[in-house]
């Protein structure tokens, strides 16, 4: 095998794994879009919140701190303990569910049969809000997410496919940290898609994304689903962040994924969780082998807007998406 | 309860009071769909509402299964004033219904669709059925027994696993019933069974909602605008006129009302 060839399968790897962590920050979009009609801008702020909290409750740091010290001339910013990552993980997840409970109870319970943008406008709303909470809470500098994690190339990989192309090429290279990234994301998708599909509440969640009044009419409280439904957003936007995280630090950078999450969403259709793991391994795989393929021919950085592009033409060509339902108007 | 109900003309033995609406007044800003309308609906009987278009039938059923919460009047249920609800909870007390413009899930198979009726009587807890383990699975394959019984009563195993919005109409009247009964309803609240079905899709549903009173013994309260299948369904009749009762009782009864058959012809006014 030529050693083009194999440079070519290694891009396309590394695309297929990028892939599945967009399509992990697109799931948490359609989750809430496809049980409430709400379009969630806070989604990549919910991702950078869970970072700053699971890096905050692992360092002991105390919430407030800045507020608490300003207001009662104290110095405190360390509880002085350290808390194992697998228990801090477990943890943030509670004050993610806890903030999906508040969001429901104080603002979306509110605005019930409201027109979309207004619902739209309150996700901005609440995004700029939580990004504010979240730096009151655990401040504003840059951290590092140390949850142990491997990091770099991995030589196993390395080494095990250097001898298959000839003296020009020199084995797969592979980051250790997207492995484990596409495995958890896997693991996740799976889970969120068994839940969906056999249990009792993944079938009142479909109900509900379905038909609001049949699904009242079975007995399924709407505001439950909702909470639910953004408690498992949330998980999404905590398993987000921390691989994000974990690769460039936790920073307000990290908001910025949701808009990675935007052209998935537009191939795959907003209503479809087969869509948006299709969609994310498209952009994955695709802006990668464009970079590789058209890139030095244009200057490079093409990943920057090629996802984009992409999203512009399947507008223009096909609005729903690959797997979105068809909008037939009646005429 | 002291009153203890009545035999039908067919001899079958009606029970006492189930569900009382006294004096209900439901209003849309200025206008009144409702105006101070009292009846009962007693254990096991089948219960029409039927009226001319716009008479305000369907706004009775919403307020029954707390779609609407009227802004006047009481609703007795078992011989307790039931409180301001929202629809789920009614459901959750064992009211079901079907709508007028079928609500079914429409990108679920027949099977999960019926499943969804079962949601009322699912306990396990959410944690037991994530982790899919011995209570929470007995529990699924119990009622996917009920479900599938359900399915064979209503004649649609054929169906099973088809996506509900490839059927046509009537099956869809069908399985939206069929979900309606797997939540094994005290109260079976049914908004036009009937309409927009041919005469042989008629005389299929009128045997199922016969049978469904006989053998599951479940109150069924039904609104209707064939007159013809009203009366040879129903034990006693309400009939609403712009938002007004104008008749109660036995379908004899009520064919004989002049005020009933005054809003159904017409009458001239000078």
């Amino acid at each position: 095998m030529s050693a083009d060839f194999l440079y070519g399968i290694e891009v396309i790897i590394n695309g297929l794994m990028a892939g599945v962590l967009y399509a992990l920050v697109a799931l948490g979009f359609v989750l809430i879009f496809k049980a409430s009609g709400i379009f969630n801008y806070a989604q990549g702020v919910m991702a950078l919140f869970a970072a700053l909290t699971l890096v905050g409750v692992m360092e002991g740091q105390v919430p407030f701190s800045h507020v608490i010290n300003a207001v009662f001339g104290t110095e405190i910013h360390h509880f002085g303990w350290e808390v194992p990552a697998l228990l801090a993980i477990f943890v943030t997840l509670l004050v993610m569910i806890l903030f999906a409970w508040l969001v429901q109870q104080l603002v979306f319970r509110h605005l019930v049969g409201q027109e979309p943008i207004i619902l739209f406008m309150a996700t901005i709303g609440l995004a700029y809000f939580l990004e504010g909470v979240g730096d009151l809470m655990w401040g504003s500098e840059i951290k590092t997410l140390a949850l142990g994690l491997p990091q770099g190339g991995s030589l196993v990989v390395e080494d095990w496919t250097a001898g298959l192309g000839g003296d020009d090429f020199y084995g797969f290279f592979i980051d250790k940290l997207d492995m484990v990234a596409t495995l958890v994301a896997i693991v996740l998708v799976a889970g969120l898609i068994g839940f969906a599909q056999y249990t009792k509440q993944g079938r009142a969640m479909r109900a509900v994304a379905d038909d609001h009044q049949a699904a009242l009419s079975v007995g399924i409280s709407l505001n439950f689903i909702w909470v639910l439904v953004w408690s498992l957003a949330g998980l999404v936007a905590l398993v987000a962040g921390v691989m994000w995280g974990a690769k460039s630090g936790v920073q307000f950078s990290l908001s910025l994924i949701a808009l990675k999450a935007l052209p998935v969403l537009m191939l795959g259709g907003f209503t479809s969780i087969p869509g948006a793991i299709v969609g994310g391994l498209i952009i994955g795989v695709g802006e990668k082998l464009f970079e590789y393929m058209i890139g030095p021919m244009v200057g490079g950085a093409t990943e920057n807007w090629f996802a984009y592009v992409l999203a512009l033409l399947f507008l223009v060509f096909r609005p729903q998406g690959l797997f979105g339902e068809k909008i037939i108007e009646r005429v | 309860m002291l009153d203890e109900g009545y035999v039908t003309a067919d001899g079958r033995q009606i029970g006492g009071v189930m569900m009382d609406m006294r004096g209900i007044t439901l209003r849309f800003g200025g206008v009144e769909a409702i105006k101070n309308i009292s009846f009962d609906i007693r254990e096991g009987e089948i219960r029409a509402i039927i009226g001319p278009n716009g008479a305000g039938k369907s706004s009775m059923l919403n307020v029954i299964s707390g779609f609407y919460n009227p802004q006047e009047g009481e609703v007795w249920f078992h011989g307790k004033r039931r409180p301001p609800m929202k629809p789920f909870q009614v459901a959750r007390q064992g009211i079901a219904r079907t709508f007028q413009n079928i609500a079914l899930f429409e990108g679920m198979t027949v099977l999960d669709n019926v499943m969804t009726g079962r949601l009322t009587q699912m306990k396990s807890g959410m944690l037991a059925q994530a982790i899919w383990k011995g209570k929470a699975e007995r529990e699924e394959t119990a009622n996917r027994e009920i479900v599938e019984k359900i399915i064979d009563f209503l004649e649609i195993q054929a169906i099973r696993k088809t996506p509900v919005g490839r059927l046509p109409y009537g099956l869809k009247k069908r399985v939206e019933l069929a979900r309606a009964l797997a939540a094994e309803p005290k109260l079976l609240l049914l908004d036009e069974p009937m309409a927009g079905m041919n005469v042989e899709e008629k005389e299929d549903m009128s045997r199922f909602i016969l049978d469904v009173n006989d053998e599951f013994g479940t109150t069924i309260a039904l609104i209707e605008h064939d007159m013809g299948v009203v009366m040879d369904l129903s034990d006693r009749v309400v009939v609403m006129d712009y938002g007004r009762k104008i008749g109660d009782g036995t379908p004899d009864e009520v064919r004989n009302n002049q005020e009933v058959i005054d809003a159904y012809l017409g009458v001239a006014h000078d």
